[in-house]
């Protein structure tokens, strides 16, 4: 289509300016073609905050009449949630998905940042070349591949280890959580290490400071609102992970009291109960609410990570 | 008769296959300002890096012949490079605090050496700074961003945090040709003054300044060492036609 207009208004050039260089045009004719190109440059633009801006108000339309019906403090700190007999207290899911992101958290993020502190300053070349290879990879497994991996390998193994009932608990979504959001906290900080100036670091070496001594002292304090761009980055991977945690975490509307506590993440609820819920009832709309905390969850997280940006280009 | 504090013999240093020092001797005298000069990619920058190793950082680069400081040989097996470092300090090029606080700056030397007790740091800073010229125009702002600062400044504060593990040996790297004329004379004058303290070692692209603050200057070309003496000698009767051709400004 785009490429038919191009054709033509060249072909317009060619006959009406045999001299002009073909595919240019007239003034005019080309500051149209701008103008439209422009025009569709903007269209595409608005089809992403549309999108936004729809999923948004159709979330909280959605979300609010149960929110409003159960009563709020009902549906935020109840502690029961059963949905056939009607009971809507999600504090449950809330507080599993926050144990769960802090969990991952908690394993991922020093082992992400000791990563790509190790490929940004001391590894040698091609062991660098290798591992990110693999983060790459490991970057793009399906999420219920993971599952899968979890649910045969990670949940009989904790069965095993801590003789318990089921392997399926909180602890095993957190492993499988704190290793999918390796990649992209390695990736961000890496990035930020690498872009800290060689010169600070050549400043601390000349004062006698070994090369450790400098990637803890200087490189990463100098790369910290990179760094914490990929701790937030991570966090927000975890918390709306769905397909992953649901074959491993037990999916049982507990509390989080233990580690291994089979459990219901705020994703994991929507997803398994959706399907069961009759159509327009209060327990479907209950769902939707989950939806509509879920979503202000990964708001807040994404104004804290454009903080993050913008403190680290003014930093 | 002066004591010689750093001697290279038939010191060569090769970066890959670029054989980059060729043959250097030189004897360099204390508590005084040797000038490093000749044209971009003599070596000068590079022999001063060997000096406190920090083309150790270099992949590729094979040094052979010998360094001595105070008698010892800088690129011995079990050389503390890390303490080396310390009493061997350098200033670059382009200022380059960290970005921390104009304190955290000056003390991180002394930290990293194992001081905690902060009167002792507190004594430290304030002794590097009076030292680096800077103190009065930095002590009500202690806490602040060195990055406020300007230029020159980064650059005395810097002299400071060098100063600041004790070194015995200063290394300037083209420590001025980033500044403004005013912040350069600054530092010239802090080298003079510094000079009854601490051996320094300057490189420099400015033959008036080499002329001005330094005892010695050494002329490099093409990684060799072309002639070695008393800068007044150096600069009015000069033995070599290439050191007079490039003190003349003919080529460099």
């Amino acid at each position: 289509m785009k490429r038919d207009i191009l054709a033509a208004v060249a072909d317009g050039a060619m006959t009406t300016h045999p001299s002009r260089p073909a595919g240019r045009g007239s003034k005019r004719r080309r500051d149209t073609l701008e103008f439209g190109v422009k025009l569709l440059f903007l269209l595409c633009g608005c089809v992403a905050v549309g999108c936004v801006l729809f999923i948004c108000i159709y979330l909280i339309v959605a979300g609010l009449p149960a929110v409003l019906e159960i009563g709020i403090t009902d549906f935020l700190f109840g502690t029961e949630w059963a949905g056939k007999q009607g009971q809507f207290g999600i504090l449950p899911f809330i507080l599993t998905s926050v144990a769960g992101t802090a969990g991952a958290v908690l394993v991922g993020v020093p082992v992400g940042i000791l990563t790509a502190m190790f490929l940004a300053k001391v590894a040698p070349p091609k062991a660098a070349r290798v591992i990110r290879t693999a983060v790459e990879l490991l970057a793009g497994i399906p999420s219920i591949v993971y599952g899968l991996v979890g649910m045969i390998v990670l949940v009989p193994a904790i069965q095993r280890t801590f003789q318990l009932a089921s392997g399926a608990t909180l602890l095993a979504a957190i492993v499988v959580l704190a290793v999918m959001i390796l990649p992209s906290i390695i990736n961000v900080a890496e990035t930020a290490l690498q872009a800290v100036p060689r010169e600070y670091e050549e400043a601390s070496l000349a004062l006698g400071a070994t090369h450790i001594e400098t990637i803890f002292r200087i490189s990463l304090p100098a790369a910290r609102s990179g760094v914490a761009t990929a701790v937030v980055l991570g966090v927000g991977r975890a918390i709306g992970e769905a397909m992953a945690i649901i074959m491993v975490s037990g999916n049982v509307p507990n509390m989080p009291e233990s580690l291994f506590a089979p459990v219901r993440f705020l994703t994991t609820a929507i997803a398994s109960e959706m399907s069961y819920a009759a159509v327009g009832s209060l327990w479907q709309q209950a769902l939707y609410s989950v939806g509509l905390v879920l979503f202000l969850f990964i708001m807040i997280i994404n104004v804290i990570l454009n903080v993050c940006i913008k403190n680290r280009k003014e930093g | 008769m002066e004591n010689t504090i750093l001697s290279a013999r038939q010191l060569n240093l090769y970066y890959g296959e670029n054989h980059a020092l060729k043959d250097i001797c030189i004897q360099i005298p204390e508590h005084q300002i040797t000038a490093l000069i000749g044209p971009s990619g003599c070596g000068k920058s590079t022999f001063l890096r060997t000096i406190n190793r920090m083309n150790d950082l270099i992949p590729g680069v094979k040094i052979d012949g010998s360094l001595f400081y105070r008698g010892e040989d800088i690129y011995a097996p079990g050389q503390d490079v890390t303490d080396l470092r310390r009493r061997i300090g350098m200033v670059f090029q382009k200022p380059n605090p960290f970005p921390m606080s104009i304190y955290d700056n000056v003390a991180y030397g002394p930290r990293t050496h194992g001081i905690r007790s902060k009167v002792k740091l507190d004594e430290l800073v304030e002794e590097s700074l009076r030292g680096a010229a800077i103190w009065d125009e930095v002590k009500d702002r202690l806490k602040k961003s060195a990055m406020g600062l300007s230029g020159g400044q980064q650059q005395r504060l810097c002299i400071a945090r060098a100063l600041a593990v004790k070194p015995d040996v200063l290394l300037m790297d083209e420590s001025t040709s980033a500044l403004d004329p005013i912040s350069t004379s600054k530092i010239e004058d802090l080298a003079a003054d510094l000079k009854k303290d601490y051996t320094i070692i300057m490189v420099t692209h400015n033959m008036q300044q080499a002329a001005r603050i330094s005892d010695k200057t050494a002329f490099f070309l093409l990684g060799e060492l072309i002639e070695y003496g008393d800068t007044e000698q150096m600069f009015s009767m000069p033995q070599n036609k290439k050191t007079e051709d490039y003190i003349t400004g003919r080529f460099g």
